[in-house]
């Protein structure tokens, strides 16, 4: 499934959370905008759960847009006239990075033979991307969601590496709901009978049915109740009366079958189960002797944390929880909570709010 | 820069360079860009509306959006030079425990409100015989966010009983400074108080 990005093959083990390490890690990113002398520009874009490193470019498989077109490239809130972002694929995942889908050494694909990873897995990679392209000190980490978490772990691991951080829509730890949606996910892929265990890729069929399944549950978390009123209400697709079967009747039903089929194409399922795992795994006051604010400690960067009255994946709440902890850890630190009627995934749909916050915050 | 209000512009004076202070209903964070502009402070804000917010951070100011009723619980003890309490404290839901908190963040603590006892209000309340709308309290009484009306007098009192000491007070009247009687000529008074 990879794309033409570039990619950085490791030379160094990447260690593990879960004990070990995984050899010849590769890691696929694009990057815009041009690295200064001095390497004082670089701003690192961290993707969500199902995004990969095209952020302002085409995405090769689907030939859509970038995830964040609107938000980077020249003359936007992040200005790759000024600045030099780089976005890599997690790893995990399954754009160029090594993944579930990646060959193992005996060369065939790990299925689930690949390590359980965390998100702070996922940084490890991301800095030893920022090695490899010889930036000692990132002008900001930027991440919306699963970025938001990777954000946060980047700024309480590596402590140095970061002058901004900038976490949108995001939290510091999963909550039982948030786990329960991702189990629901999981079970649905892994309870299709093209699963077989994860070893489907040698196979005629995958388990698209159960992914799709996962993705229409997981899509449904993404929105507002108001947004869906607001886009399908009860309106019915393509027909004027009910079909009295179990057909696609309602718009909204049509809407979340075409979500789960397309997410199908692009992705990989193994590395749906593996990323919702470290998103549920996630815990960083855990990883700091149960205290958040041990996290960021005598942290120099500059904080900005935003969060969405709609968005009842990571509520306010969430945010708030680290903006306590970052206060009581004496760090500099803005919050607002921008009003959009999208949802969680009001981070990337048009809010110019969410514009001028991250415009001011990064410059 | 713009001018500052008067009692801002008096607490931007008398702040020492290169300190930490923070601003509690920073508003769209007029004193706090003045600060880090003009004496390189270390200047956050707390600010309950969230559009004022959004602009402060677009400035590249750091600043919280929350209630400064509840928000300050979080704050480390002494963990700022000063806090800035402006045309605040009258709108607390409890001014006492709100001096407390001003002082336990702050070493210092700046306080600034109208003055309830100005003769405008007196007037208003005497002769009207209505809830005073003045210059320094513009707002119907059905409508204004102010819950707890605070005299010059009042806040001395309160600022004894809660053992903080008043180190330096300007008054004013008509955005000019206002020396004696500040009890019956000041519209707004500003404190200086540690403990």
């Amino acid at each position: 499934m990879a794309g033409a990005s570039q990619v950085l093959q490791l030379t160094d083990p990447l260690p593990l959370d879960g004990g070990g390490e995984l050899h010849g890690a590769e890691i696929a990113f694009e990057t815009y905008g041009t690295l200064a002398g001095d390497g004082s520009n670089a701003i690192l874009l961290c993707h969500a759960l199902t995004g990969d490193q095209y952020v302002a470019s085409t995405h090769p498989v689907t030939g859509k847009p970038g995830w964040w077109e609107r938000m980077v490239g020249p003359g936007k809130p992040i200005d790759t006239d000024r600045y030099f972002v780089v976005c890599a694929n997690v790893v995990g995942s399954c754009m160029g990075s090594t993944g579930p889908a990646s060959e193992a050494l005996d060369g065939k694909p790990y299925a689930m033979r690949f390590p359980v990873i965390t998100i702070r897995d996922m940084v490890r990679g991301l800095v030893a991307l920022l090695d490899g392209l010889g930036i000692e000190k990132l002008h900001a980490v930027v991440g919306g969601s699963m970025g938001g978490m990777q954000a946060l772990s980047l700024a309480a691991n590596w402590p140095d590496r970061a002058e901004r951080v900038l976490v949108i829509a995001s939290t510091s730890r999963h909550s039982a709901q948030n786990i329960a949606f991702h189990e629901l996910g999981r079970q649905a892929v892994m309870a299709d009978p093209n699963w077989h265990q994860g070893d489907y890729y040698a196979q005629e069929s995958q388990p698209d049915s159960g992914l799709a399944v996962a993705r229409m549950a997981a899509h449904i978390t993404y929105l507002s109740e108001e947004a869906l009123t607001g886009k399908f209400g009860r309106n019915l697709q393509d027909r004027d009366t009910k079909s009295f079967g179990f057909d696609a009747d309602f718009q909204v039903e049509s809407y979340l079958r075409y979500q789960g089929s397309g997410f199908t194409r692009r992705f990989d399922a193994n590395s749906y189960l593996y990323i919702t795992r470290a998103m549920d795994y996630f815990d960083l006051a855990e990883e700091h002797g149960g205290k958040l604010a041990n996290a960021f400690a005598g942290t120099e960067a500059r904080f900005c944390l935003v969060s969405f009255d709609s968005d009842w994946l990571y509520p306010t709440a969430e945010s708030r929880h680290v903006v306590h902890a970052l206060n009581a850890a004496g760090a500099a630190v803005s919050f607002v909570e921008l009003s959009a009627p999208h949802g969680h995934d009001s981070f990337l749909l048009d809010v110019p709010a969410l514009d001028r916050v991250v415009k001011g915050f990064i410059e | 820069m713009s001018a500052l209000r008067p009692d801002l512009a008096a607490i931007a004076s008398a702040i020492e360079p290169g300190t930490r202070v923070l601003d509690i209903g920073c508003g769209d964070g007029a004193l706090l860009a003045e600060l880090r502009a003009t004496k390189s402070v270390d200047a956050r804000g707390i600010e309950i509306d969230g559009g004022c917010v959004e602009r402060c951070v677009a400035q590249g100011l750091s600043v919280v959006q929350g209630d400064a009723d509840s928000a300050l619980a979080d704050y480390p003890d002494k963990g700022f030079d000063y806090t800035v309490l402006s045309q605040t404290l009258q709108t607390a839901r409890r001014p006492d425990l709100m001096l407390d908190q001003l002082l336990r963040v702050g070493k210092q603590a700046f306080v600034s409100f109208p003055n309830f006892a100005h003769w405008r209000t007196r007037g208003a309340l005497m002769f009207g015989g209505r809830m005073p709308v003045t210059r320094s309290i513009p707002v119907s009484w059905y409508e204004t966010q102010n819950i707890h009306h605070v005299t010059v007098k009042d806040f001395r009192e309160l600022a004894r009983e809660k053992d903080a000491r008043i180190e330096h007070e300007w008054f004013f009247a008509n955005e000019k400074p206002v020396s004696g009687a500040a009890n019956l000529r000041a519209e707004f008074a500003v404190f200086l108080l540690s403990r």
